[in-house]
């Protein structure tokens, strides 16, 4: 037992069939239960979020005949942030005839999430991802394409098959447009009703099924409680606990940590993904940060100084006094190695004092190479409009200097358990895409996001939520049901708290300050020191926020800061259960590395006797001690061994 | 550095809307323009002022959701640039900037620099997709497409919708927009099926939802940040009269 957490009954995940790994998914689609056509319309389901999950599981559902209830906070829903992945999708086509399969994209991935994944999960969405390009294709994504008019490949971390397919550097932004497309041809039918500018603030459940959730309307502020037969979350992932990351400034864990408080078990919520290349800080203004896509190192080299604190011009630097360190350190995929590998590499040349730029905490990504064999045309061509945006940031260009990269918080790997027909331990509540712990393990592999919201939303949720759905439609369920009326009162109570406080802090500035003990303490090297001290000061901050929050305005506006405090409240909490994940998880693996657990070159080791579980965390009450379950990891196929890419 | 910015300050539609002169000191020439507008906030907060409430989510030009008149320009004095990617260095110490919120018929104010964008989405549902319910896709190398045409697809989809088209356009008309999706779709083989009945009923949609007609005064395209070319409203009017002639 332990002072921050009590440990519960082990979780098993009971959907997904046994015997041949090849097989399951066709068997658990032939085992799921169908719902007939014709009752399918008299089926509501809320899906919450559309980004590429989201947006892709509502046109699929409303095309099959389900009434669907779509709920996003942007103005539109073709502005989830999936819009902003840049750098493409993997899929195992075998395009390039280079030794790819199902099967070695399925070992890459469980290899890739450092043996912290469901083999089963995993190798359905290496199966299905073949299809999500198909699909993709027939709606018009503007995929990248040879003179012969078939579609090109690039390669990504992790890999060593060209198994990525992209659209320039805007992969995110066609595929999502794709199913915002689909989306929209159905709201026009009249089969998705959507609720643009409303945020989700609580879940109801009752009889202890989901069965609707409580909004906000975020222009009028009006208060509303919504029901349907089940509830999907593709609300993304939880990267803004640490204020600076790669997340559009709205994401945010509400509609996850809601369901959270009301039963749903929280995954691995400490396995975050540090991306290696982004673009440096530039001042205490920063309000977030912006990649560069991985696909860069496909052709950039990173490299740093030999020498400490060499303050001259990278172009003054001659090649034997610089350190190419990826390719010195890794000579097998040298700049491509993975993520949370590129990251730390990163993070301890600067340690060292051979960081460049302002404060030391920047790398070189150098594209001289490149331009020399290729042209600066052919550079262009692939990578012309992250050059622009790096140039646009900077004032730098990236055709004449190398550009200065440092790690930042990207994706965070953890998130609501599901089994695997990706339901919650709440039953008929689903969750989709980022929102979801299951396919990446400690550490996703590059362009395997997309494929994951895509894989979930067009393929997999459509047939297992019919399988729930298949026992309703469930009885209706009255406005004034008491549980109804409870979730609602308690959003408008926690409201008015918000704006009760009148203090003189703003809400920015304990985010600010709740991000940089995360990042301190709960970043790219954890120790059980600081993870200590974090949670004694996210105790502290919490405190503070609620005697001291100024929130403007009241609750029936439109009101940005309110919208703000709701979400920074529920990031306090999160960040104290990522904190106490970190603190029990006493071995380094993929994107949570523990000084303590290292190898003695410095690498991360895993001690598979103790650890290999999914942490599957349940809410106790406010400040009291989470219960951890622990899902025991099978691995059948691939054996886990130590993660070399030397 | 140091500038005073003049902010168009509404706080519902049914208000009439004014200009507010506020200073804005210490701002650093790497910040950007919401970062600018975010230090404003901070400061009008615990001065028990209401804070400006504009539009912004991916802050690196993507999502579209960003949208300010800047000293009367849409997305501001930089050429394909959104307002998040817009820097301060672009502006001097002293400087007297001017913010003001897209205007058009067809996208009213909500608050302040914020506007409801919504008419574009029912452009889009009136046949800016292409029919392929998940599952029916055939094999994706089934069809190839010439390099030349996927690559101008591609150039009229990285639209974001970001309606800065419609702010400098005079006649407040999307024609841009309407037509970067046209030429997107069309250009592609999967769609041709719907061609004809795209350009007509995203063209009608268009014209019911409140936005002016196109006289190409070409001002659209000078402040798109993705440099949608003007040519592709050519396309688009050429598509509409076959279509028409096919009907």
């Amino acid at each position: 037992m332990s002072e921050y957490w009590n440990e519960g009954d082990p979780i098993a995940d009971t959907a997904a069939p046994d015997g041949p790994i090849e097989t399951r998914w066709e068997r658990r689609k032939f085992s799921a239960k169908l719902v007939n056509p014709a009752n399918r319309r008299k089926l509501t389901v809320i899906v919450v979020g559309t980004g590429l999950a989201g947006g892709s599981a509502a046109a699929t559902l409303a095309e099959a005949g389900y009434h669907v209830k779509s709920y996003c906070y942007q103005d539109s829903p073709r502005r989830a942030h999936s819009i902003a992945a840049q750098g493409g999708i993997n899929a195992a086509k075998n395009y390039r005839n280079d030794g790819d399969s199902v099967y070695r994209l399925f070992y890459d991935t469980v290899k890739g999430g450092d043996f912290r994944a469901r083999e089963s999960n995993v190798y359905r969405l290496a199966s299905v991802s073949v299809n999500i390009i198909d699909q993709c294709v027939a709606q018009g994504v503007p995929f990248a394409r040879e003179y012969g008019g078939l579609l090109d490949n690039r390669s990504f971390g992790g890999t060593q098959v060209s198994r990525t397919f992209y659209a320039r550097g805007q992969t995110g932004q066609q595929l999502l447009l794709g199913a915002y497309q689909a989306m929209e041809r159905q709201i026009g039918l009249g089969n998705i009703e959507m609720n643009a500018r409303h945020e989700m603030l609580e879940l109801i459940v009752v009889d202890g099924k989901a069965r609707g959730i409580v909004v906000r309307d975020m222009v009028t502020g009006e208060i509303t409680t919504e029901m349907a037969d089940a509830v999907v979350l593709a609300s993304g992932g939880y990267g803004n606990v640490f204020f600076l990351s790669t997340n559009a400034k709205g994401c945010n864990v509400t509609a996850s940590w809601r369901a959270h408080r009301k039963g749903a078990l929280f995954g691995n919520p400490c396995y975050t993904q540090i991306h290696p290349t982004c673009i440096p800080e530039s001042g205490t203004h920063q309000s977030k940060l912006t990649l560069m896509s991985e696909s860069l190192r496909n052709d950039g080299r990173v490299w740093v100084p030999t020498a400490r604190g060499d303050s001259r011009k990278p172009g003054d630097i001659p090649e034997d006094e610089r350190d190419y360190y990826l390719e010195r350190i890794y000579p097998s995929f040298g700049n491509l190695v993975p993520r949370d590998i590129a990251s730390r590499a990163a993070k301890n040349v600067c340690d060292e004092g051979r960081g460049v730029g302002p404060g030391g905490l920047g790398v070189y990504l150098d594209f001289a190479d490149a331009i020399r064999r290729l042209g600066k045309k052919a550079v262009e061509a692939k990578y012309g409009n992250l050059f622009e945006m790096y140039q646009r940031i900077t004032g730098e260009d990236p055709y004449r200097t190398p550009m200065r990269i440092y790690p930042a918080v990207h994706y965070t790997m953890g998130g609501l358990w599901v089994d695997y027909d990706l339901q919650s331990t709440i039953p008929g509540l689903f969750v989709v895409g980022e929102a979801n712990f299951s396919d990446h393990g400690a550490n996703r592999l590059g362009a395997s996001a997309l494929m994951q919201g895509l894989g979930d939303g067009y393929f997999v949720l459509p047939t297992t939520l019919g399988n729930y759905l298949a026992a309703g439609p469930f009885e209706k369920i009255a406005e004034d049901h008491e549980d109804v009326v409870e979730a609602r009162k308690s959003v408008e109570k926690r409201i008015s708290r918000l704006l009760a406080v009148d203090g003189d802090r703003t809400v920015d500035s304990f985010h600010r300050e709740l991000g940089h003990i995360m990042w301190e303490y709960c970043g790219m090297e954890r120790t059980e020191e600081g993870l200590t001290k974090a949670i004694g000061l996210i105790r502290s901050l919490r405190e503070e926020f609620w005697q001291r929050v100024k929130v403007p305005g009241t609750g029936e506006q439109l009101n940005q800061n309110l919208e703000k405090a709701g979400r920074v409240a529920d990031f306090f909490e999160l960040a104290e259960l990522m904190c106490i994940d970190a603190l029990h998880r006493r071995e380094s693996c993929g994107g949570h590395f523990r000084a303590e657990s290292q190898s003695e070159d410095g690498e991360a080791l895993r001690h598979d006797d103790e650890f290999s579980y999914v942490a599957a965390w349940e809410y106790a009450t406010e400040g009291g001690k989470p219960t951890l379950h622990k899902e025991q990891l099978e691995f059948e196929y691939v054996h886990p061994s130590t993660r070399s890419y030397k | 550095m140091d500038i005073q910015v003049r902010v168009w300050r509404q706080s519902s539609s049914e208000d009439d809307g004014r200009m507010v002169t506020y200073d804005v000191t210490d701002i650093s020439p790497d910040a950007s323009f919401l970062e600018m507008l975010d230090v404003l906030n901070e400061k009008l907060i615990l001065d028990g002022d209401d804070p400006v409430a504009f539009d912004h989510d991916c802050r690196e030009g993507i999502c579209g959701m960003c949208s300010m008149v800047i000293d009367g320009v849409a997305h501001g004095p930089e050429r394909a640039t959104t307002t998040c990617q817009l820097h301060m260095r672009h502006f001097k110490d002293g400087d007297v900037i001017d913010v003001e919120p897209w205007r058009a018929a067809a996208f009213p104010v909500i608050k302040d620099l914020v506007v409801d964008r919504s008419a574009f989405d029912k452009i889009i549902q009136a046949g800016g997709y292409i029919t392929a319910p998940t599952g029916a896709a055939p094999e994706a190398h089934a069809t190839p497409v010439p390099k030349k045409d996927a690559d101008l697809a591609f150039e009229a989809a990285t639209c974001i919708g970001c309606g800065a088209c419609v702010a400098a356009c005079p006649n407040g008309s999307a024609m841009l927009f309407t037509a970067a999706k046209v030429a997107h779709l069309g250009l592609m083989p999967q769609g041709q099926p719907e061609r004809d009945s795209r350009v007509i009923d995203m063209l009608q949609a268009q014209d019911d939802a409140g936005f002016g007609g196109c006289t190409n005064a070409g001002e659209c395209t000078t402040v798109c940040p993705k440099g949608i070319p003007l040519t592709l409203i050519g396309r688009l009017n050429s598509d509409y009269r076959k279509a028409l002639r096919n009907r």
